[in-house]
């Protein structure tokens, strides 16, 4: 298999291409900007389309079109522009639509900046559009995973018919890591009578959002919430790092679940049995990755480039058994293994433990 | 007996749900028509809006994608870019097109989307309730300009056609009315080379029709045709408004 040196934000434009991606659709803006650059120059000679739209809401819905024919379809942008994008994904939601959406996370709120940001946990895993609907969510934390996930990514959205988001960040898009290029893993097996290319030969299809009456709305939502269920059911992703005898936890992921690496093995090294769960599925949430270390556990540090937006769903996950504090950074700045691991002993009054 | 008229095969068997008088299942027949006419309606895939324009979905025979709203014509051209042999349109209203889905339109015509748009332009916000459109005539009342449009505030009636005729991209411009037989015979026309342009690969096609609202203007469905003959003819410009050469040997 080929190991390639390239950039987060290409990588994803070569997963994409390699998974039969054929369309992309999409608007610049930093720090996202690589993957339509890439796709601009690596989709057309495999015979695929890129588009760059008039703005982002053009681009979701270029995408939503797409996808309505059963192709395989891209867009990617940061913070700001997807924000634009919510409307397209919540009649994307709506029509189960499979798509994969990046988000570049920069820092916000509004405009921000380009530095590395957590911040839009929320908008990607609790909604973001207007509706009750869910994303499946997926955060990388290296080259390898953006490569993975994306590839993932398109999968999991033709097995559900649901969009899929990558959330990745400003750190990840812009660093450059050997990826191996692996194969497309077999795609599933999904149905296609839903998807509109011409009535021919078959009743008319109409692919739509739109309930009139009150009771086809709620047969609707039931619907969807049968099928989320499922999917959380079936589709909890995480990483756990030194965990079968950890005593205090770190929950964190994308770029800080790798800095957070660093940290427990320098915890370690001083006797502080600490370890890492590191949510790879933010949405659904691993609430099963939590359940062996529910009465375990003396505490958990959630570490987050946010004002604490992940650590509802960590607590939600422990029932409130023990103590979950924050340790963040925002605005684009990133925090130390050195820094966390402080924070960690500050809270837990570990200090006794590393002069033994 | 030799049967001479009967519904066309491009629609359902849905009866028409709009207001009496209104011109929307007029033109809905005329495009049922044509698509039976080219023989494409399987080819075909409608893009609807929202609004009551939006209820085309259900009156057609071809595949349709509902759009939100003013979305239209970009979720049209991911359709096209995704099958290009297939034939798309977009049925839109004025406030749809020419309000909150302007730049969409404006692009796809500047990029010469090989596409085709309907704009059925009945001067306001019909399922709404009324509401001023960008097309609404100086001094009409509708409930958001309660006093009659007053443009100092609101600016002048859109002629929206033109601002589309005016890029390169749209090889095919019109403005008809369905107000008289005439008319409709030259609406059919307009809306016929439309669709050829798409199938020639020529570029954007951009048909406005102008309609009528019953419900919101307050009239009869004969005052409602006279006062559009007499009010928003004189405004918007009528006729083909742009036709390139390659269009014209169509």
């Amino acid at each position: 298999m080929e190991k390639v040196l390239l950039k987060g934000n290409e990588i994803i434009g070569e997963a994409a291409i390699r998974s039969g991606c054929k369309l992309f659709f999409g608007y610049p803006i930093t720090p996202s900007t690589e993957v339509v650059e890439y796709l601009s120059k690596h989709l057309p000679p495999v015979g695929g389309t890129v588009l760059q739209a008039e703005d982002e809401i053009a681009a979701i819905n270029m995408c939503y079109g797409a996808a309505a024919t059963g192709s395989r379809v891209l867009t990617a942008s940061s913070s700001p522009g997807v924000s634009l994008k919510q409307e397209g994904i919540s009649y994307s939601a709506a029509a189960e639509l499979p798509m994969v959406i990046v988000n570049v996370n920069r820092c916000g709120p509004g405009l921000g900046g380009l530095g590395p940001a957590q911040s839009d946990y929320f908008q990607s895993v609790k909604g973001g559009g207007h509706g009750d609907y869910r994303l499946i969510v997926l955060a990388p934390s290296t080259a390898q995973e953006l490569y993975d996930f994306t590839m993932q990514g398109f999968d999991l959205a033709d097995q559900y018919r649901n969009p899929v988001m990558i959330l990745s960040d400003g750190f990840l898009g812009q660093t450059m890591e050997p990826v191996v290029l692996k194969d497309r893993p077999e795609a599933p097996k999904v149905d296609r009578d839903w998807i509109i290319d011409g009535a021919k030969g078959r009743k008319k299809r109409i692919l739509a959002s739109y309930s009139l009456t009150n009771e086809i709305g709620e047969a609707n939502n039931l619907r969807w919430e049968a099928k989320y269920k499922n999917i959380q059911e079936k589709e909890q992703q995480w990483e756990e790092f030194h965990t079968e005898d950890a005593e205090y936890l770190l929950v964190s992921y994308g770029t800080t679940g790798r800095i957070c690496k660093s940290t427990v093995l320098n915890a370690r090294k001083k006797g502080i049995k600490l370890g890492l769960i590191r949510p790879i599925t933010l949405w659904p949430y691993p609430e099963k990755a939590f359940a062996p270390y529910k009465d375990k556990v003396k505490g958990i540090v959630t570490v987050e480039l946010n004002t604490g937006q992940m650590i509802e769903d960590v607590k939600l996950s422990v029932e409130c058994k023990m103590p979950v504090h924050l340790y963040r950074r925002q605005g684009g700045m990133l925090p130390t293994e050195h820094e966390i691991l402080d924070y960690v002993e500050d809270t837990f009054n570990l200090t006794a433990v590393e002069e033994v | 007996m030799e049967k001479v008229f009967s519904r066309s095969k491009g629609l359902s068997d849905v009866p028409f749900s709009f207001c009496p008088g209104c011109t929307h299942g007029i033109i809905m027949r005329l495009i049922a028509e044509i698509l039976e006419e080219l023989d494409i309606i399987e080819d075909t895939i409608g893009i609807s809006p929202v609004g009551c324009a939006g209820f085309c979905q259900d009156f057609f025979t071809c595949d349709f994608v509902g759009a939100p709203h003013g979305r239209a014509q970009a979720v049209g051209i991911g359709v096209k870019r995704a099958m290009p042999d297939r034939t798309v349109f977009t049925y839109q209203g004025d406030g749809d097109m020419a309000a909150i889905g302007t730049q969409h339109a404006i692009h796809a015509a500047a990029r010469g989307e090989k596409i085709t748009s309907i704009m059925v332009n009945n001067a306001i916000y019909g399922m709404t309730g009324g509401q001023m459109a960008p097309t609404t005539l100086e001094g009409m009342k509708t409930s958001t300009s309660p006093y009659g449009r007053d443009t100092i505030l609101t600016g002048a009636p859109m002629d929206f056609p033109k601002v589309i005729a005016a890029l390169e991209g749209a090889v095919y411009v019109a403005s008809v009315s369905v107000d008289s037989p005439k008319n409709i015979k030259q609406a059919k026309a307009a809306i016929k080379k439309a669709f050829k342009v798409q199938q020639a690969g020529l570029g954007f096609a951009l048909v406005s029709v102008l309609s009528t609202c019953p419900t919101n203007w307050g009239m009869t469905p004969v005052e409602s045709l006279q006062w559009l003959r007499d009010n928003m003819m004189p405004i918007y410009e009528m006729g083909e408004l742009k036709m390139t050469e390659e269009v014209k040997s169509l």
